[in-house]
């Protein structure tokens, strides 16, 4: 074989595999968060709307599942600047492409939650008195969290997964970094498998965090 | 616990100190039991005694860390019982065969109508063929009171309904002995006798049966023998006669029983 | 702008069948494999177990992306030189059979322990017990997530593109480069994916509908 796995080099670059790492997570949790917004806004339009919005959520959400990232990445990046009057880095373009991404999931996520609200609290809300509005923000969105909230990990360990595709615009995040470090040292099978670590650390610490979370908010687990 | 008369049938099951640990809990600490040919016999007693996992010992559902469980003579679940050594899954498989169990949660093939289920064991194991293996599985419907529902699926059927399948579907296979785990618990109690009625008449037609039962009731009228378990050994035992006599009875036994007559009203 | 779309036609359409190509062997290779590792997950023994669930776990904690370019760049140092079309396909069927495992374990995981009790009680050894009574009640409940694993092999496969292989992700940037139309031609290629995926999870949920019916 005569390959001898050499990982000084990977550790002296290793600064760009962290500063990616981190770029990741901040790629990620941003769009969950912007997502969330999209998610929870259209959830709570699509169980309270009319047909007309209902079919328009349904097409939203059913053309960002069924179209590659990547080319929605493209899309977004090399596209729309030519029709839209404005220009972004990569790593902006990013984050608007991954969070109406994240918020497609997650409108079925919240959407699915708000219908599994028990009758039972609803029936309470109304019995004392709530608005329908005081009734939503006060009873049906804390309970819906609750009950959505394994789905919701689920989905932001995806995402942070998803990152990497962030790397085929030049966005330096981890992926990138490895790509970086491939090109110029040539340890492949160095980079990789640190990557790989990390990918998997990485999402494993974020899920036994978020299981944590879970086990004190959650509905049941 | 030996049979009162030393000259009569060997027992077709003979149990010897049975033990089976799960972790850190003894389930069954030394049980000692037999079941004559055409007889049946009755196993009750508290929550957690160990009759469900004596039963499935019996089949090898559960394996066993020491002890004996002999059928007709021949050592269930290990070639060598000293050693340990597994039958291998061929013979484990041909054992089981002449062993009937009957669920309390039923175990119906969901996919397969009534009759499928009962002749899935009579193709594949008996090879029989599929003419064959219907009429048989329609003779058995028929005996349980089911004919008119053989081609339905499983969830057509009432809870009794289902019961009554599980039995056909595990007599139809002609077993030296029939284990009934339990199986009334998990039915309504207006259903509950169209079930007993069924397994009354196979004990009637001499039937080998180790029955489990929190039918009290049932077991008093049904059996030859009752056994009273708990805290995973033979507590008590004898012909229903001598178990319900107050005055024959440990303190443990009474207690149970009492409770049991509350709730039962026997 | 359809000017653009009707000169880069050929192109693409080569691309679309590429595309489908790879995806219908990977989705078939995985397929396979998934469902006898998935099995051997099940019911192996506790070593071979171990060393499935671990691939299955490595596998699906990273991205595809990573999964791919450890394929394509590593693998000629094992001395295995691929075509990149075939370290494409090779990638995307080892990542799709990590998310096959799954769906076989949680398939047959769903299915009441009772009924293997059963199908033991009446004798049925082991090969018997997986064919005729675990196989039906598992596929009930192994098509529907598998179904919508399919349009992740589409997705996937648009990822392939990075490697050289001319997909239909690769057409499409190509005659971007070229014709200097990216939105039109982007959405172009937009509307063609939504065509194949939005069909593919129709048909699964006409499938998932079919089988409720009976109800298990």
């Amino acid at each position: 074989m005569g390959y001898h796995l050499n990982f000084t080099l990977i550790w002296r670059h290793f600064d760009k595999l962290l500063s990616g790492l981190i770029l990741s997570l901040e790629l990620a949790i941003l769009s969950v968060a912007i997502g969330c917004v999209i998610g929870l806004v259209l959830a709570v339009i699509y169980v309270s709307g009319g047909r007309a919005l209902r079919a328009a959520i349904a097409a939203y959400v059913e053309v960002i599942r069924n179209v590659p990232l990547i080319l929605l990445v493209y899309l977004v990046f090399y596209g729309l600047p030519t029709v839209v009057d404005l220009s972004y880095s990569a790593t902006t373009s990013f984050v608007l492409t991954l969070s109406a991404y994240a918020g497609a999931y997650l409108v079925e996520v919240f959407r699915s939650g708000l219908e599994a609200v028990p009758r039972g609290l609803i029936d309470a809300g109304m019995s004392i008195g709530l608005t329908p509005w005081r009734r939503l923000v006060h009873v049906r969105l804390p309970a819906m969290l609750r009950i959505a909230l394994p789905a919701l990990s689920n989905t932001f360990v995806s995402l942070f997964k998803d990152t990497s595709v962030a790397s085929v615009i030049a966005v330096p995040e981890l992926t990138y970094g490895a790509q970086w470090i491939n090109f110029n040292t040539f340890r492949i099978m160095e980079v990789y498998l640190v990557v790989t670590g990390m990918y998997l650390v990485t999402g494993y610490a974020i899920l036994i965090g978020l299981r944590a979370l879970e086990r004190r908010y959650a509905i049941g687990g | 616990m030996a049979p009162s008369r030393p000259d009569a049938n060997p027992p077709l099951l003979r149990i010897r100190g049975l033990v089976k640990s799960f972790g850190q809990t003894h389930v069954l600490r030394g049980v000692d039991l037999d079941v004559e040919r055409g007889k049946v016999v009755a196993v009750i007693g508290p929550s957690g005694g160990g009759k469900t996992t004596l039963l499935r010992c019996v089949n090898f559902l559960e394996s066993y860390d020491a002890g004996s469980i002999a059928i007709e003579g021949q050592e269930v679940g290990y070639r060598d019982a000293a050693k340990r050594q597994r039958r291998s899954e061929h013979d484990l498989a041909r054992m089981r065969a002449g062993t009937g169990m009957v669920f309390q949660l039923f175990n119906l093939f969901p996919h397969l109508t009534a009759a499928e289920n009962i002749m899935l064991g009579l193709t594949k194991v008996r090879r029989l063929g599929r003419k064959e293996a219907r009429a048989k599985a329609l003779h058995w419907l028929g005996r349980v009171g089911l004919i008119d529902k053989s081609d339905r699926l499983p969830s057509e059927l009432s809870g009794g309904q289902q019961q009554r399948v599980g039995i056909a579907r595990a007599v139809a296979m002609e077993p030296k002995i029939l284990l009934l785990d339990e199986i009334t618990s998990a039915l309504d109690p207006e259903l509950v006798g169209e079930v007993l009625d069924v397994v009354l008449s196979l004990a009637s037609e001499g039937m080998t049966m180790l029955v489990v039962t929190h039918e009290i009731g049932f077991a008093r009228d049904a059996s030859h023998r009752i056994v009273f378990m708990a805290d995973g050994v033979v507590a008590a035992e004898g012909p229903p006669a001598k178990i319900f006599a107050p005055d024959q009875q440990s303190e443990r036994l009474r207690t149970f029983l009492a409770r049991f007559s509350a709730a039962h009203r026997l | 702008m359809l000017q653009q779309i009707v000169y880069a036609a050929p192109f693409l359409l080569t691309g679309l069948l590429t595309t489908l190509a790879v995806s219908v062997i990977t989705v078939v290779l995985s397929l396979i494999i998934g469902v006898v590792l998935g099995v051997a997950l099940v019911y192996g023994p506790a070593p071979l177990r171990w060393v499935v669930r671990g691939f299955s776990d490595i596998i699906r904690g990273i991205p595809i992306l990573v999964l791919l370019f450890f394929v394509y760049y590593g693998l000629p140092l094992t001395g295995l030189n691929l075509q990149p079309l075939a370290a494409a396909v090779l990638g995307l069927t080892v990542f799709k059979v990590a998310q096959v495992v799954e769906n076989v374990r949680g398939a047959i995981g769903s299915i009441p322990t009772g009924q293997m009790d059963a199908a033991k009680s009446i004798g049925l050894p082991f090969p018997e017990r997986l064919v005729f009574v675990i196989a039906p009640q598992a596929m009930r409940r192994f098509l529907p997530p598998w179904l919508n694993g399919v349009t992740d092999a589409v997705k996937g496969s648009a990822l392939i593109s990075l490697l050289g292989v001319g997909d239909l992700m690769f057409a499409i940037q190509k005659v971007v480069g070229r014709t200097y139309e990216p939105l039109a031609l982007y959405c172009f290629g937009a509307a063609l994916y939504f065509l194949i995926n939005y069909s593919l999870s129709l048909g699964s949920r006409a499938l998932e509908r079919r089988f409720s019916y009976i109800s298990v």
